[in-house]
């Protein structure tokens, strides 16, 4: 292989981004490779909880729809490839529901990969009782007595799985958890034929990866430097053209609304990093420290200087467990003293659950319009004869968090003047899915890949 | 002593979450900019401005390339986005908090703005 650029465009941050993003992406974007990040880090817990109540589901729905949507590209000349970490907890029920689609569409010899093994839950005693602790990644405390309360334990594969797919003339490649960037690794591997310890070429492609991975975040959406000359209504969905010498250049489609530039681009650089030098990835260790932006041109921000050294020996592992329930719950409180009717109709709640029986584990509430969104800070502080009023609350007991979300509809008649907008359902208590990083050795982790036609998975 | 600037008027930011940890980048507008920031934002600083939400340690890192300093927050997100009884449980809003903290002025504030 010696294609001298490739373009990736990323069409989804998160499950729930826009959901035609993707089409727009791939009409618009002169794409090589459609990339969709799903994957958020409680998402597969949610997703592992619907495989429970039936074994077809647990993948990103959405994907179906957006590979009909895409059909003409999938088929076009040359054809567009897309790779998706929205196999979620299921890529090979995820790869059967998107044959139909393309069966359907008369793409039934388009090839599908489903790549799996990030799914530990299956092998997870047997790996407890081989000696690993599975401890926290940041407190270092031992897993122990939470294993009962697990619901998914997943680790972060690297590119592999997708390089040997593409390799095997896979046009969709569906994972389940993947590095983010790996989305973007993996294609540029299969395309430029890296070797595994190029660590500085992978290190960049990881640099493009990262700036790609959240969607719009990069082309103008959650930009600190806002202002209403950037059309974010038609915001363009992000594409890096990646070069073999591990340089990018970030834009999005033209006609689209938003900004790349220098300055939209660093602030997805630093989005969700500890240290610059050491962003981890299966892959390669990247280091964001001496990456360079250029303005080269209208919405087209050069990368480069982004570098990379030896792939880490363990996987960073999500694991989640239950850790009772929750809700939250708001209403309206206007007129002169808001801000005090509102805190004392939240203390009248704390107060009338616990005349219940029930002494919550946590509780607590904010006056939004009072600047309460940061807790003690006062930063957005102001008087204000409009507020809306937040409770939430946390407890081992779901019948606790239930009586607590009962304890709103009555204020509008027991409580202070002046409160409204409660007219929607009544909130609903929910699990809590507490989220359990930690490492595994690599070695101790297996890749595969099935790579089939559309119609080879309908069989 | 002359009076503090807004952090705003030279950076930008962004903010998010890496567990129960937060992140706050902050990007000057230019070299001179950074080199300000180097040395009146400091960990202990941002530590500080950020009390209330009960960071246990605040590390800063450098990115020269970009002009911008990272500030990762331990623990100030109240449990993190699965546990946290805040609005606003992935720590987003902390970039424009950020921008709104009092720091010691330049000597010569207008090349540090942005633009220049």
């Amino acid at each position: 292989m010696s294609a001298k650029s490739i373009r990736i465009g990323n069409g989804a941050g998160f499950w729930g981004d826009n959901l035609d993003a993707p089409r727009l992406l791939a009409q618009r974007g002169e794409l090589d490779y459609l990339t969709l990040e799903y994957l958020a880090e409680l998402t597969l817990s949610i997703l592992a909880h619907q495989r429970t109540k039936d074994p077809a589901s647990g993948y990103v729905t959405d994907l179906v729809d957006v590979v009909r949507s895409i059909g003409p590209q999938l088929a076009g000349s040359p054809p567009l490839k897309l790779v998706t970490n929205g196999g979620g907890m299921n890529p090979v029920g995820c790869a059967k529901a998107i044959a139909r689609v393309l069966v359907e569409s008369g793409l039934g010899q388009l090839r599908l990969a489903a790549v799996t093994g990030d799914d530990l839950l299956p092998q997870l005693d047997d790996l407890l009782a081989g000696g690993e602790s599975f401890s926290h990644f940041d407190t270092g405390k031992p897993l122990g007595n939470l294993r009962r309360k697990i619901v998914s334990a997943n680790a972060y594969l690297g590119a592999a799985g997708i390089v040997n797919a593409l390799a095997d003339n896979a046009q969709i490649v569906l994972t389940g958890r993947i590095a983010d960037a790996a989305l973007v690794v993996g294609p540029a591997i299969h395309e430029f034929g890296w070797r595994w310890d190029d660590w500085h070429r992978l290190g960049a492609a990881i640099v493009a990866g990262h700036l790609i991975e959240c969607g719009a975040q990069v082309t103008g959406g959650m930009y600190s430097d806002w202002n209403p000359r950037i059309d974010l209504s038609t915001v363009g969905y992000p594409i890096a053209e990646l070069r073999d010498d591990g340089a990018s250049v970030i834009s999005k489609p033209p006609g689209t609304g938003g900004e790349v530039s220098v300055g939209t681009v660093s602030e997805q650089l630093v989005y969700e990093i500890a240290d610059p030098c050491q962003y981890f990835t299966p892959d390669a260790v990247a280091n964001f420290a001496n990456v360079q932006l250029t303005q080269q041109g209208e919405n087209e921000v050069l990368v480069t200087g982004g570098t990379g050294a030896a792939a880490p020996t363990s996987l960073k592992v999500s694991m989640a467990y239950h850790d009772g329930f929750t809700t939250s719950a708001m209403i309206v409180v206007v007129g002169p003293h808001a801000e005090g009717k509102a805190r004392s109709a939240a203390e009248a709640i704390r107060a009338r659950v616990e005349t219940a029986g029930y002494e919550l584990d946590e509780f607590a509430f904010e006056c939004l319009g009072a600047g309460d969104s940061l807790p003690g800070m006062d930063l957005w502080r102001q008087s204000s004869q409009e507020i809306v009023l937040r409770v939430a609350a946390r407890d081992r007991r779901r019948e606790a968090i239930d009586r607590l979300a009962r304890e709103l509809a009555p204020l509008v008649t027991s409580g202070p003047p002046g409160i409204t907008g409660y007219t929607g359902a009544r909130a609903r208590s929910r699990p809590v899915l507490a989220y359990w990083p930690t490492t595994i050795p690599r070695e101790l982790v297996q890749t595969n890949v099935d790579v089939r036609t559309a119609q080879e998975w309908l069989v | 002593m002359s009076k503090s600037i807004r952090l705003g008027e030279i950076a930008h930011a962004r903010s998010g979450d890496k567990g129960s940890h937060a992140n706050v980048g902050v990007i000057a507008y230019n070299l001179a900019g950074y080199q300000h920031l180097r040395s009146v934002l400091t960990s202990e600083a941002v530590e500080t401005f950020f009390a209330r939400l009960n960071p246990i340690q605040v590390e800063r890192f450098e990115l020269p390339g970009i002009y911008a300093l990272n500030f990762l927050l331990h623990d100030a997100l109240a449990g993190g986005a699965s546990q946290t009884l805040r609005t606003d449980s992935q720590g987003k809003t902390l970039a424009l908090a950020i921008l709104e903290m009092p720091i010691p002025p330049p000597e010569n504030l207008a090349p540090l703005r942005r633009g220049c």
